[in-house]
């Protein structure tokens, strides 16, 4: 089951705190309730990977690197690449993080971001195809969570789509005897849009965005919504046992929207000269 | 692509738009768990059963203050066009987690301190939405099991195919459609358990569906109610109580 926790006692105090903070609209680390914390985003820092990002959020920071290689299609999408986002909470990354194979927590994680990027089409998968139904381009995504201080959704899909967005593609050619070789050179891995996830932590009645890992020990539920370039939501997951009313749930997509919008310029901004 | 939705306004099998899957919900299945149901929804067959509260193992798991909530959804092998492999998936994982997510604000846990609450979903066949009627019979099947509960939870989805916004996807629909987005509720405290989203909306479409989702859900809740009638004050006397 999920992470460790914890103590109890500790996160009830610290609980009342918070909540204290909270409703005089103020946080802990003086931010305010929709204040995300400096955002820095690098692009190709591993030159081994077709693509690759560093995301820092805050304290917390991860790392995605896209590698593309060739794979047999999916039985019933013999016409469609591959697309595999994959989350990894390493045990460095914090003390309550522990070794193995992804749990649930990292399991959805990856799923959510996986959604928010396929949902919205950034990368045209029906352009992935090299012999229809036998030999497809295959992407994988692999993000290594190294320090965590919360709002791991945000990160990982940030640079998720920062590395995509800078990441090159091998090409191959193919003889009639179907035999695939990989060509000097390389191209560009076409992207179509700039998807952004936007994750809102309740606490209490109050709403905050980008929490910390201490918001995230006593927030009550999380909503993260992605958005295309129009403004359109492309995924939705809520999680944990909480509960929002329903007008929470329309100020949620509300609040989402409006940052999602800031947060593309950053992201834009920080591919913009990205060299590949 | 031919289009989901014919000139009329009518879907495939033939529903409207804003029209549920033949439902049908049984209480009491199984003979050793605390608690069961059976769900025929659209073409979904689920078994769900409900053991606990009871020992936890192993016993580390055990909360001092409140019982601990375990979920499986688990699909069978043949309940796809193709077999499934029977090692649980990412996907089962994560739904079983959203699924435990959207149980757990209506049990009363606090009232079982130090045991455990098991809830297996076992999917014998699977259309679209799957995921909702397994919330739907969860729910039956901890109440058939006794537990405190605050309220009973309904899930529902809704999505967009041939450019409509539509109730309950059926599995073709939610495979060649737009957008698919599975929603829980207390349908009596007004509370939002489970919500998903994938494809695409408008802010628009999204409250347009969550609006239609939730008017399906009150429906849904009178079938769980009237199982649940049925099985301990049904003329049929075939409970056990």
């Amino acid at each position: 089951m999920s992470a460790v926790k914890k103590s109890m006692v500790v996160e009830r105090l610290r609980k009342a705190q918070i909540v204290e903070f909270l409703s005089k609209e103020k946080r802990l680390d003086g931010r305010d309730l929709l204040d995300f914390r400096p955002i820095k985003i690098e692009t190709g820092i591993i030159e081994k990977a077709n693509g690759s990002a560093r995301v820092q959020i805050g304290n917390t920071q991860v790392i995605a690197g896209v590698k593309i290689d060739i794979g047999e299609p999916f039985p019933d999408t013999p016409e469609k690449g591959l697309l595999v986002v994959n989350a990894e909470v390493l045990p460095l990354s914090s003390a309550y993080a522990e070794p193995g194979p992804p749990d649930e927590d990292a399991i959805e994680l990856a799923r959510v971001v996986d959604r928010g990027i396929r949902e919205s089409q950034m990368i045209d998968l029906s352009k992935l195809v090299l012999i229809q139904g036998k030999k497809v381009y295959a992407v994988f995504i692999d993000v290594d969570i190294l320090d965590t201080d919360g709002n791991l959704f945000d990160a990982v899909s940030y640079a998720t789509v920062a590395s995509l967005a800078t990441s090159t593609m091998p090409k191959f050619s193919i003889d009639q005897n179907e035999l695939i070789t990989q060509e000097e050179e390389s191209t560009h891995l076409h992207i179509n849009c700039i998807p952004v996830s936007i994750t809102l932590a309740k606490i209490g009645d109050e709403f905050i965005i980008d929490p910390t890992s201490e918001e995230e020990a006593v927030m009550d539920t999380r909503i993260t919504f992605t958005f295309d370039d129009e403004g359109n939501i492309r995924a939705g997951q809520k999680g944990l046992p909480g509960t929002l009313d329903f007008d929470q749930v329309k100020l949620a997509v509300n609040i989402a929207k409006t940052k999602a919008k800031e947060i593309r310029k950053i992201i834009k901004e920080s591919i913009k000269d990205a060299k590949r | 692509m031919i289009s989901l939705i014919d000139e009329k306004g009518h879907r495939i099998d033939g529903r409207k738009l804003d029209e549920l899957r033949p439902l049908k919900i049984e209480v009491g299945i199984l003979k050793n768990a605390d608690g069961s149901s059976y769900i025929e929804f659209g073409k979904n067959k689920i078994v769900v059963a409900v053991y606990g509260p009871k020992s936890v193992h192993p016993k580390h798991l055990s909360l001092p203050d409140r019982s601990f909530l375990r979920c499986r959804y688990h699909m069978a092998p043949f309940s796809t066009d193709t077999r499934k492999h029977p090692q649980p998936s990412r996907r089962e994982i994560e739904i079983s987690k959203v699924i435990r997510e959207a149980l757990e604000p209506a049990l009363i846990l606090e009232e079982y301190p130090r045991t455990g609450i098991d809830v297996y979903l076992e999917v014998l066949q699977a259309d679209g939405g799957s995921r909702c009627a397994g919330i739907i019979a969860s729910a039956v099947a901890l109440a058939d099991a006794g537990i405190s509960m605050r309220d009973m939870v309904v899930a529902c989805a809704v999505g967009k195919i041939s450019g409509q916004v539509v109730l309950d996807l059926d599995d073709r629909e939610d495979k060649e459609g737009e957008a698919d987005m599975p929603i829980a509720i207390m349908p009596n405290l007004n509370q939002t358990t489970l919500l998903q989203l994938d494809g695409i909306l408008t802010p628009e479409e999204f409250e347009k569906g969550f609006k239609m989702a939730i008017n399906a859900c009150r429906h849904i809740y009178e079938v769980q109610r009237e199982a649940l009638i049925n099985k301990y004050f049904g003329e049929d006397e075939s409970g056990e109580e």
